[in-house]
């Protein structure tokens, strides 16, 4: 009877929201005992749910995946290096391409000038054809006398 | 914080994280889920855990917050949450039973609290919390934590002596 008296204290100030962990934890044990009072019945499921679900478990794996950070600037680093080299070499190639086009055209030029100068030889050659004739004729007189 | 250090840290609340998140989300998977997810994000955290006063706290703040964005969104996306562990409870009658006259049903009455006073519930009935931490972990002042509580407690008890009198009757 004590007892009793003492729990139904207990659980009014329980449902007032002023008991102390300590008192709380009496009533979870009166209640989860077998002695509860018949009126007192009515809360036994409540205290034994809440000790009920303190057992519960999270059952899973931490799931803890070694650090995954990435050094982010050594890539950078790697990115520029890669760059500057491109650059470097890529204005060499085009240079060296410029030069050739360069090259080419000088070539062509040259060749077109040639052909140019040949042609106008074979002319000088053609006309000078006629001066032979004129020493072949110079000659067969020069010879006849 | 070694890998092995921070586990020694976590492992003795994750289980309180874990029942904290299945309260609010109620389905097991979501809980585990959330769970798993929180514990990553202190993990990605764990340079900054050295200056934190009570690690636990924080992680449980971060469940808290994760917990009711992931309700909020739910409830944007116009999505139920999948409760398939409700199955579960209940494959043999004589669990049936149980879970109908008693321990099961007070879970049930929680699951119909607004979702403050099922924290503090929670954090004070079933994790045996003080005031001081429950107010730091849900930002709340100490002296609404205990009208919350007082709250939800009454009303457990409302809805339990309903049933209560029915399951006589």
């Amino acid at each position: 009877m004590e007892l009793d008296k003492n729990i139904e204290n207990l659980l009014e100030r329980y449902f007032d929201a002023t008991t102390t962990v300590a008192e709380e934890n009496e009533l979870k044990q009166y209640f989860t005992s077998s002695e509860v009072a018949p009126h007192l019945e009515q809360y036994r499921p409540l205290f034994g749910y809440f000790s009920n679900a303190k057992k519960e478990r999270y059952t899973k794996q931490v799931p803890l995946t070694p650090r995954k950070r990435r050094n982010y600037r050594w890539i950078s680093v790697a990115a520029v290096a890669v760059l500057t080299f491109g650059i470097y070499f890529g204005s060499n190639g085009y240079q060296t391409y410029q030069e050739q086009k360069q090259a080419e055209y000088a070539y062509q030029e040259t060749k077109k000038a040639l052909n140019l100068l040949a042609e106008n030889f074979g002319k000088g050659t053609e006309k000078v054809a006629y001066l032979q004739e004129f020493e072949a004729a110079k000659s067969k007189i020069y010879n006849e006398n | 914080m070694q890998q092995t250090e921070f586990l020694n840290v976590v492992m003795p609340f994750k289980d309180k994280l874990y029942r904290m998140a299945k309260r609010l989300l109620v389905s097991r998977e979501e809980a585990e889920d959330a769970t798993q997810e929180v514990l990553m994000k202190l993990w990605s955290k764990n340079e900054e855990m050295g200056k934190l006063k009570s690690v636990e706290a924080f992680a449980m703040t971060m469940t808290k917050n994760f917990c009711l964005d992931r309700l909020k969104s739910k409830q944007a996306g116009n999505l139920k949450l999948v409760h398939s562990n409700y199955q579960d409870e209940k494959t043999s009658l004589q669990k049936q039973l149980e879970a109908e006259d008693s321990v099961e049903w007070v879970g049930k009455i929680m699951e119909e609290l607004p979702e403050q006073q099922k924290m503090v519930l929670q954090l004070r009935d079933v994790e045996e919390y003080d005031y001081e931490e429950i107010s730091e972990m849900l930002d709340m002042k100490p002296t609404a934590v205990r009208v919350a509580l007082s709250r939800a407690r009454k009303a457990v008890r409302e809805k339990l002596v309903e049933k209560h009198s029915y399951g006589i009757g």
